[in-house]
């Protein structure tokens, strides 16, 4: 259906100052659905995200996209951690994608209008973006990032720092947007939001997949001491 | 001691009356500096943001001569601008010297730098946060460059005001290049000089009110801006 995957990576890795950060990591994605990637902190998520979305420098290795690399990157949007909110207000933080590309002031509008309603930001158009709450933040830069009708959808972390209701509405705006056909990869340390959302699972540790798979599979029957500890919430490293 | 008595009540006088004089020179340096404003933003605020997205080769040397460029002295700045416009100088065929384009000139040169400095901190520091964001929706340069400048109007707002009063208050380059000719090139701060070399406190002082006038509302400008900015409405 969508023209970006098969995604191949072949001994992708990333260094810095001679020290591996991530990698080398082989991995084909396809099909649809959310691949989650989990993993302790500093086992390269973010790195790894970044990588694929093209915004990290890949030191060695390849990354395939099943089309050219810039008309991926076309088709691609990255929400951030830390999400980037524009000075500006919410309803021109959702536009500005739109804006971007051309479209016509009154018509970025009007659709920002649209997706601000949807994830709930609906009441909040003229306020200042910066000055939103975390949860609304997220949202926003969910909004922003969903308005350009990506066929894939990075997210890092997306509900750190969230509390229940909020990582509630989020998972569902997620959940429709998967169902409406764009690909996820978001990364997590949430067990419960990874069973949640997770189609497939990828598990990093020191900067390598350490297993990979359908997402049933794995928290059924995960094949690694390391995985099932994960999974039990002892401390990996 | 009733000498500046009398001056300052006839300064008063001149201002309230809004004597033709004292009109014709604050409107002239109002024109010309407001000139060089227009003309120094359009250099230094697109520069400004070049310095900050981009990694070019000229970059370090640019902001090097920019710096050195702000602790020039305006005197010598003028006397500079005095010699490439002078009847010898290469461009002492456009006839410019003594008018209020020369004048314009060498304002541009000195308030360039300073708009350029401190617009560059704002866009470099917003360019740190819009950094990721920016790079993922695959934008143009020209599209983060009029993002940046856009998004930090308010900034870019305070480094022209900033400009302003340097330009407004400077005497020595524009004496220079100008030649503080009546009806011609006299602005206020060369008309002050000259009055107050004559003895003539009245117009002298009326002269200097307008100034601090102006100085005052450009600082009272800054002030206001610095505040709706902290207070995060835009
Ligand atoms: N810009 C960088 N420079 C040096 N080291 C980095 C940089 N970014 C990340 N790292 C290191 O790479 C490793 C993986 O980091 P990261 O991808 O952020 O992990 P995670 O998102 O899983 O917590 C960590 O050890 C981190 O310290
Ligand atoms: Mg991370």
């Amino acid at each position: 259906m969508s023209d970006l995957f098969p995604l191949t990576v072949r001994g992708a890795t990333t260094r810095r100052r001679g020290k591996v950060l991530v990698g080398p990591v082989d991995l084909t994605l396809s099909g649809n659905g959310a691949c989650v990637v989990i993993g302790p902190n500093g086992s390269g998520k973010t790195t790894l995200l970044r990588l694929l979305h093209g915004a990290a420098r890949l030191s060695s290795g390849t990354i395939d996209w099943a089309c050219p690399m810039a008309k991926a990157r076309r088709a691609q949007a990255f929400v951030f951690q830390r999400p980037v909110m524009l000075r500006r207000s919410v309803l021109d933080n959702i536009a500005y994608p739109l804006i971007i590309r051309g479209t016509s002031r009154a018509q970025a509008r009007a659709q920002a209008r649209d997706w601000a309603e949807r994830v709930g930001l609906g009441d909040m158009l003229d306020r200042a973006a910066p000055v939103l709450s975390g949860g609304e933040q997220q949202k926003l830069a969910l909004a922003r990032a969903l308005i350009g009708q990506p066929k894939l959808l990075f997210l890092d972390e997306p509900c750190t720092a969230l509390d229940g209701s909020a990582m509630r509405e989020i998972e569902q705006i997620l959940t429709d947007a998967k169902a409406a056909g764009t690909r996820l990869i978001l990364s997590t340390h949430d067990m419960g939001q990874a069973r949640r959302l997770a189609d497939q699972v990828v598990f990093l540790l020191r900067g390598q997949v350490h297993e990979s798979g359908p997402a049933a599979e794995f928290f059924e029957t995960p094949r690694t001491e390391q995985a099932r500890a994960f999974l039990k919430g002892d401390i990996v490293e | 001691m009733t000498d500046l008595w009398d001056g300052l009540a006839q300064a008063l006088w001149l201002v309230a009356t809004f004597d033709p004089e004292l009109v014709e020179i604050a409107a002239r340096s109002l024109r010309v500096t407001l000139s060089a404003l227009v003309v120094a933003s359009a250099i230094a605020m697109p520069l400004a943001a070049l310095l900050a997205v981009r990694r070019f080769r000229w970059r370090r040397v640019i902001i090097a001569i920019l710096n050195a460029l702000m602790g020039l002295p305006p005197v010598v700045v003028g006397l500079v601008v005095y010699v490439m416009l002078s009847r010898a100088g290469p461009f002492g065929v456009l006839g410019l010297l003594f008018t209020p384009t020369a004048m314009i000139i060498a304002q541009v040169i000195i308030i360039v730098p300073l708009i350029a400095s401190i617009a560059h901190q704002s866009l470099r520091d917003l360019w740190q946060d819009y950094h990721d964001l920016l790079i993922s929706m695959n934008v143009t340069q020209w599209q983060k460059i009029r993002t940046l400048l856009w998004d930090t109007r308010r900034a870019l707002l305070t480094a022209a005001l900033a400009g302003f009063g340097r330009a407004i208050g400077e005497v020595g380059a524009i004496m220079i290049v100008g030649g503080n000719i009546d009806h011609a090139t006299r602005v206020l701060t060369t008309a002050i000089a000259l009055e107050t070399g004559k003895g003539d406190f009245a117009l002298a002082l009326a002269l200097g009110f307008v100034l601090i006038g102006l100085a005052v509302a450009v600082n009272l400008a800054i002030h206001w801006l610095s505040r709706t900015e902290r207070e995060g409405r835009w």
